[in-house]
């Protein structure tokens, strides 16, 4: 039962700024935006944000730690032309708030008589549905979670040596007032379990791990046991016992479906996020209408899938997001913007500014990067290669936006000989150009899958949860970095 | 001591607070807490095209407590110091530790092996100028760089931008065992990418960086910006080379990147989870002979120097791997425990979790002149950047994208890149055939430029 309400569906507010004796009234909302634009900025945003966050780890059966806290403040953005300024206060004290807006508003050096503000309070959609945030979830039962993943892990074969697993989660509130007038708050669940696991088996050592979650309470675990996660480290750990050194140089390599999302996020996202492109730094720059991929590639950012680690009700400018299509048929259709660089660009704000906390400014981001399905068997797809690799799970990626050359690390991988997986691959990375590997896509599967949520993208020193997703797909050429020449 | 009017007074102000914690979670019943209190003060601005980008300035404050009652451990931080906030908060975590679960290992420190905190090292970390530079000059130093960086070439068609950043802190560690260590420190960099336009739509990014504690010891911004450039259109035109086996010369910013992966396996937490590669093998040798490695806490104006660990440990230099032989691992006071082994004083931060860490980790120097690695090399690679995360601690498993030059009869010739480099890192380490007299401390992980006899490349 939640006291808190029948229907299971918004959870309720505790952020102070919302509720109790410090609630952020409307007057002082328009007050402080009125101070943040006084020397002449074009317009300014406040962000407050209210964190509590619980974890346990447990290493080797025990628990090592509790831990958790609160953190709470407001960050006050005024943006004049395409410069910003910027300043915080960890703390909910209206004159912190009035000092931090008249800092940031030094970035304008005029002043001007501000218009009154007129305030209104915008109601988001809900795009994700918890029962019970897991932060709430006593102590002992959380920690009965870890230890069945743990049990798990141990049970599936007496050469796992070692077990250490963590569950993380959080309710974070945030309330974004910009100077238009619009105010919107939004509750933003999120969790996460991982299980990693060391086997050995004579003078071999190998790892494998397990990780998953979203914008989900108590109620992921019906979707995804930790016994699932126990046994799915357990099992890449076994695997990799029996790994042998990976070829080296060109070859086709089949990226199975779910976590290869990473490439997409590598290869094409990034380069997509526009404030690359009004600096023109990307090689993605003024490309839009050109062929950038094989007309089997649509790829699109979707900031509403329910529950998935990167969906977003609203943004951290306080814009509602929508689906963006990034590339349709192997066509370039457009970028993911901030307010920034929409105002650049001429177009609507489109929803993809995001940052890592009320202390940063928010910057074009990705929500949950997909490639759409294709018609393509997966079997048949493994069928028609002769000597290449079939890459499962990835420890991550990275991309030089400026050229285009992305990384990402494989630590599940099978050599693929004569049209079948053959033998497992130690870890190895892949590299390719993002327009010229996407160009050699031969073969999309019809087997769409998100991958479960365990993805934090870094941009600039800042950390968002996002989502990835594709269905099995095939690439002619990719350069794979192994030993074997 | 006191290196600004200020200082003195600030850490008055935290010592006075972290006391007061200290006393209440001794009333509250604990056995053991470490409470570590902080302030800082940052401004951060950016500049692109000439044009202001960002200009960006806070004071933050912060508590941190790990606490342990009857074995049990929990942590948690805050940022509101006010008394009323920091009791309320105190009780909390006391309460939190009640869900955790006994754990034998997990004791502090005794008393006894506490640093005397009247005669901490004074490693010379903090300058008076730093808090002093205000928005309007930092935005001038980071002009000055990306003008030099558009000046220096005029291939150069745009611009990441340039920033300057500062930062100041002083924070305070107490533990119920009765350790009191003030610490405070500066540190400021300058950061300029300038950006070239290669065939079929490509851009080619240099960037280039000068950062230390001290301002007065930074680069000047028009030979950052310079180098900026110098690093993008170098590599103007690169391609692939072929897929085989060659030597390989890291430059020290690559080499450093590998030495910083010989830190994530020395360090206490990683060999006793059984995550390092190098866990049964103290004693052995793990490099070539002439490689030495050390942890160096007391690095005068070093990027990663502490006055004591986070436990309170006195610290001192710690030689890692002694002319290619693995000496010691680097340990805080539970891992020594897990492993059996006397702790070396190197827990990182306080007031949380502790964890073996590194401090300044770097490669000593050898002989060379950097040009020298490149001699008797008919056909090789010079690596200059490296991509990725392809490295697996458990087994030394290595492969990562990397970007550089070709090396033709001891003479870089053209731009390489979309390639990638491997080999299992004990066989790099022991491949090491030639050390270059290269080394900084720019970074607090840090190598000398350094040969490898051969490594797989995965390219055409």
């Amino acid at each position: 039962m939640n006291p808190k309400g029948s229907d299971n569906r918004v959870a309720a507010s505790e952020a102070p700024f919302i509720t109790g004796p410090h609630a952020i009234d409307d007057t002082l909302i328009a007050r402080a935006l009125g101070v943040a634009l006084e020397q002449g900025g074009d317009f300014a945003d406040l962000y407050f944000e209210y964190r509590r966050a619980a974890s346990i780890s447990m290493e080797d059966g025990r628990v090592r730690s509790v831990g958790g806290g609160i953190d709470l403040g407001v960050g006050v953005r005024v943006v004049n032309g395409t410069a910003v300024g910027y300043a915080y206060a960890e703390s909910l004290d209206p004159e912190e708030l009035l000092a931090a807006a008249r800092t940031a508003a030094r970035i304008a050096t005029g002043g001007k008589v501000v218009a009154p503000i007129n305030v209104t309070r915008v109601r988001a959609p809900s795009r994700y549905a918890v029962s019970e945030n897991l932060v709430d979830v006593p102590g002992a039962d959380r920690v009965a979670l870890l230890r069945r993943a743990d049990a798990a892990a141990r049970a599936a074969d007496s050469r796992i040596a070692r077990v250490d697993a963590s569950l993380v989660s959080v309710h974070k509130e945030l309330l974004v007032c910009n100077s238009r007038g619009a105010v919107v708050h939004d509750v933003q669940p999120m969790s996460r379990m991982g299980v990693s696991v060391v086997a050995g088996d004579g003078d071999r050592t190998e790892s494998g791990s397990s990780g998953g979650g979203g914008r989900y309470g108590i109620e992921y675990f019906a979707m995804v046991s930790p016994e699932d996660h126990g046994q799915e480290a357990a099992r890449v750990a076994l695997v990799n016992l029996d790994s042998r050194p990976a070829p080296a140089g060109a070859m086709p390599v089949v990226l199975a479906p779910g976590d290869s999302g990473i490439l997409l996020h590598e290869a094409v996202g990034h380069g997509l996020e526009a404030d690359f492109n009004r600096k023109q730094t990307s090689n993605y720059t003024g490309r839009v209408g050109e062929s950038v991929a094989s007309e089997l590639v649509t790829v699109v950012d979707d900031p509403a899938l329910e529950g998935s680690r990167g969906s977003i009700n609203v943004d951290d400018e306080g814009e509602i997001p929508q689906e963006h299509r990034l590339i349709e048929d192997g066509i370039l259709r457009g970028y993911m913007h901030d307010r920034i660089s929409a105002e650049h660009f001429g177009e609507p704000a489109s929803g993809s500014g995001r940052r890592e906390s009320f202390r940063e400014v928010p910057l074009p981001r990705m929500t949950n990067t997909l490639m759409t399905a294709g018609q393509d068997d997966p079997e048949e797809i493994i069928r028609s290669v002769k000597k290449g690799v079939y890459a499962k799970k990835f420890s991550g990626g990275q991309v030089n936006i400026s050229n285009g050359d992305f990384v990402f690390s494989l630590t599940e991988g099978y050599l693929i000989e004569d049209g079948k997986i053959t033998a497992p691959l130690k870890g190895v990375n892949l590299i390719g150009n993002g327009p010229e590997a996407l160009a050699t896509v031969s073969k999309v599967g019809h087997d769409f899958e998100l991958s479960d949520g365990m993805w934090t993208c870094g941009k600039d020193g800042q950390s968002v949860p996002v989502g990835v997703g594709m269905p099995t797909v095939k690439l002619d050429e990719l350069t794979v970095g192994g030993t074997e020449a | 001591m006191a290196s600004t009017s200020k200082t003195p007074e600030i850490l008055a102000r935290l010592t006075g607070s972290a006391e007061h914690a200290v006393a209440t979670l001794r009333a509250l019943g604990v056995d053991h807490a470490e409470v570590s209190v902080g302030v800082g003060n940052e401004l951060e601005v950016g500049v692109r095209k000439d044009e202001p980008e960002l200009v960006k300035e806070a004071q933050s404050s912060g508590l941190s407590v790990r606490v342990m009652r009857s074995e049990r451990v929990a942590t948690s931080s805050t940022t509101d110091l006010s008394k009323d906030a920091v009791e309320a908060f105190l009780k909390t975590v006391v309460e939190m530790a009640e869900i955790s679960e006994p754990d034998p290992m997990a004791a502090p420190p005794s008393p006894d092996e506490l640093a005397d905190a009247s005669a901490l090292p004074e490693l010379d970390l903090f300058d008076p100028e730093t808090d002093g530079i205000d928005a309007a000059r930092a935005l001038e130093l980071a002009r000055a760089g990306e003008r030099a960086a558009f000046a220096a070439d005029k291939r150069i068609t745009t611009s990441e931008g340039a920033s300057f950043s500062r930062s100041s802190g002083h924070g305070v560690l107490a533990t119920t065992g009765g350790f009191v260590g003030t610490r405070y420190g500066t540190y400021q960099s300058l950061v300029v990418q300038a950006v070239a336009d290669d065939e079929g739509g490509k851009k080619r990014n240099g960037m280039y960086w000068t950062g230390g504690r001290f301002f007065a010891d930074l680069d000047d911004p028009a030979s950052v910006g310079a180098e900026a450039a110098l690093r993008a259109v170098r590599t103007l035109g690169a391609s692939k080379m072929p897929t085989g086996q060659y030597p390989i010369v890291f430059d020290k910013d690559a080499a450093r990147s590998i030495v910083g992966l010989v830190a994530s396996c020395v360090v206490g937490d990683a060999v006793y989870r059984k995550r390092s590669y190098l866990a049964e093998r103290l004693g052995d040798a793990v490099a070539a002979s002439g490689v030495t490695i050390v942890d160096d806490p007391l690095v005068s104006r070093g990027p990663g120097s502490r006055r004591f660990d986070g436990e309170g440990r006195a610290v001192r230099a710690i030689p890692v791997i002694d002319d290619g032989v693995l000496s010691t691992f680097l340990l805080d006071t539970y891992s020594a425990r897990k492993l059996e082994m006397s702790p070396t004083g190197s827990a990182s931060g306080g007031g949380g979790i502790p964890h073996s860490s590194v401090s300044n980790f770097y490669m000593l120097a050898g002989e060379l002149e950097p040009e020298a690695l490149l001699e008797g090399i008919e056909t090789g690679l010079y690596v200059s950047r490296m991509m990725g995360f392809g490295f697996d601690a458990v087994t030394g498993t290595f492969s990562r994208g990397a970007e550089g030059f070709l090396i033709e009869n001891g003479k870089l010739t053209r731009p390489v890149g979309e390639i990638t480099i491997s080999r299992n890192l004990d066989d790099i380490l022991l491949g090491i055939d030639a050390i270059a007299n290269d080394l900084d401390h720019r970074t607090s992980t840090a190598a000398p430029s350094f040969r490898v006899d051969q490594m797989t490349v995965a390219g055409s």
